[in-house]
């Protein structure tokens, strides 16, 4: 009698659990369908009251009107640019200091790396004023070296791959010095491999927060042709306002690229973040 | 080893050491401790225009004390924090339960979930931005309603604010559900045992033994929603009548540093927004021996 009541009360948990997420799910997915099916209506359509849910007919002319009110392909090309140049940066530099960190003797060490540990908690606007003037005075304003520039080196990184090294044995490294490896062949040969998740997982939080980044980008490139996705796409919030089929269209077009990678790469993406969270 | 000479390989490693950190330790230097300095000495100054710079003392400081504004960017800010981070957290502390539990699909909700935090928050504004319209939202239109949500001053912070939640809540969720995933199965059998109903078991097991991760997502959370500006950037643009109300500190100081040139101004406003930050992780720290278990 009383297993069956415990059986009921378990299913209706579970029932109730399923209710939760179902619905969580649809509110966190339904701006993205109406984004969609805005892009495709047309501006008379999209304003009509009561609203269509489905679009009438495919309007598909948005995206080209997207495509002619701002450079995508640039934007396009400048993203993946800053990104691809801020991953390696942040990979390659992180990976030798958080080693030389976690495994290596030398003078000022613990110095140095409480200058890695202070910044890495202080807030990136404090630097930002500084760090446009001194690319204005190169007159590097309006480059792709100017979108890397702040993410030349990494603190958090080097901090969360340091870890990454401290879970690595000793024994490791010293056989392989004993097998005749110098300091930068062990690195480079034997623990630098070992890494592979950490370093995954960097590359995916760097990428993300770099494609995301919106402060950095509108203040030292101006010029429409060097904007990332999100700047360029945030200098149309004042105008079209009306026009949101376009804007839609838009906004789309920019998420794009992330979102496929995101589909394909899910779990790295979802594990890469929880785990540079958590450390 | 100590004072005496070192070893050829100790010195060997000491070479390698400094070479490694150093692309690290000069890029900080350059790109973060001389442009600290830099901010520093500036909230101290008036910009001439062009990077040029004239001591100024603590007017700074005082004119933004002064300010109605900038008290009301303050207020801003912390209301924006009030409204987000205990609802925020919540939500994600059920979500990351929910999936906790052993149920199919665990992995489509869960990518539903983390979706908003791969997207560009320049472009998800915008469709919610769309979605608030006053004249044609589709949420004004199912509320049968015609409210302001972006441009009523009283709402315009409430609108931000279940933005931001939708934005982190998969974020946050991941995290604890990591932090979940690690208490022993064990405790649970136990309580089962003794009969602890399922309420008496999340009070008993589940919050304390999650809470050293509720701690860096609280904290983590805070000092984001302190450093909020590019959803309320997106979201109010200047001709807004509602900008004022929605002005955090770091909008206050993009608009002062980069769009009137107040950089000695913008500079005093990022330091007392650093100072806050400080304050409140300080309390935080000082706070979690209340409720945060370190003990497994």
């Amino acid at each position: 009698m009383k297993s069956s009541s415990m059986g009921q009360s378990k299913k209706t948990v579970k029932t109730l659990t399923y209710v939760f997420l179902i619905l969580g799910s649809v509110i966190m997915i339904f701006p993205f369908i109406w984004m969609i099916l805005t892009s495709l209506k047309t501006m008379a359509e999209s304003t009509q009251v009561p609203p269509t849910i489905f679009p009438k007919v495919l309007h598909w002319k948005n995206f080209s009107d997207a495509m002619a009110s701002l450079p995508f392909m640039r934007m396009y090309a400048n993203t993946i640019l800053m990104i691809f140049f801020r991953v390696i940066c942040a990979v390659l530099f992180s990976s030798m200091a958080g080693y030389a960190f976690a495994k290596l003797n030398f003078k000022g060490k613990n110095l140095l790396f409480s200058l890695v540990v202070v910044q890495q908690m202080l807030p990136s606007q404090i630097f930002i004023t500084p760090q446009y003037q001194m690319l204005a005075k190169m007159s590097m304003t309006n480059t792709i070296f100017a979108l890397v520039f702040p993410g030349l080196v990494s603190a958090f990184g080097t901090f969360f791959l340091r870890q990454a090294y401290l879970g690595i044995p000793n024994e490791i490294g010293e056989a392989a010095y004993l097998d005749g490896c110098n300091q930068w062949q062990t690195f480079y040969k034997v623990m630098f491999p070992l890494t592979t998740s950490s370093i995954a997982a960097l590359a995916v939080f760097t990428a993300v927060f770099a494609y995301s980044d919106l402060m950095w980008p509108l203040i030292v490139n101006s010029d429409l042709n060097m904007m990332t996705l999100s700047s360029g796409l945030a200098t149309l919030r004042g105008q079209f306002t009306t026009n949101y089929p376009v804007l839609m269209a838009g906004s789309l077009l920019a998420m794009l690229p992330m979102v496929i990678l995101y589909l394909f790469f899910q779990r790295q993406f979802i594990e890469g973040v929880a785990m540079t969270g958590s450390k | 080893m100590g004072k005496g000479k070192m070893s050829a390989a100790a010195k060997r490693e000491q070479n390698w050491g400094w070479i490694m950190v150093a692309p690290t330790i000069i890029g900080l230097l350059v790109l973060n401790v001389y442009p600290f300095i830099q901010t520093l000495i500036m909230s101290f100054s008036t910009h001439l225009g062009f990077g040029t710079y004239e001591f100024k003392g603590i007017g700074n400081y005082t004119d933004m004390l002064k300010s109605p504004e900038f008290w009301k960017a303050t207020w801003n800010t912390i209301y924006f924090c009030i409204l987000t981070v205990p609802i925020g957290i919540f939500l994600a502390l059920l979500v990351a339960i929910l999936l906790n539990a052993k149920i199919k699909g665990k992995s489509v909700f869960r990518a539903i979930f983390f979706l908003p935090m791969v997207c560009a928050p320049a472009a998800v504004t915008m469709v919610w931005r769309w979605i608030f319209n006053s004249d044609y939202g589709v949420l004004n239109s199912v509320l049968g309603a015609k409210i302001n949500w972006v441009t009523n001053p009283n709402l315009v912070m409430i609108t931000c604010a279940i933005v931001a939640i939708w934005s982190a809540i998969g974020y946050d969720a991941v995290l604890l559900l990591s932090g979940l995933q690690n208490i022993s199965k064990s405790y649970y059998e136990a309580a089962d045992i003794d009969g602890a109903s399922k309420v008496t078991q999340f009070f008993s097991i589940t919050l304390p033994m999650v809470s050293p991760t509720l701690f860096v997502v609280l904290i983590m959370r805070i000092m984001s929603s302190i450093k909020v500006y590019d959803l309320i950037y997106m979201m109010v643009d200047e001709a807004n009548p509602a900008l004022t109300s929605a002005q955090s500190l770091m909008f206050l100081f993009y608009r002062e540093s980069f769009v009137a040139g107040n950089r000695g101004y913008g500079s005093a406003v990022v330091i007392w927004t650093v100072v806050l930050i400080g304050v409140i992780t300080a309390v935080q720290f000082i706070g979690q021996k209340k409720w945060v278990n370190y003990e497994v």
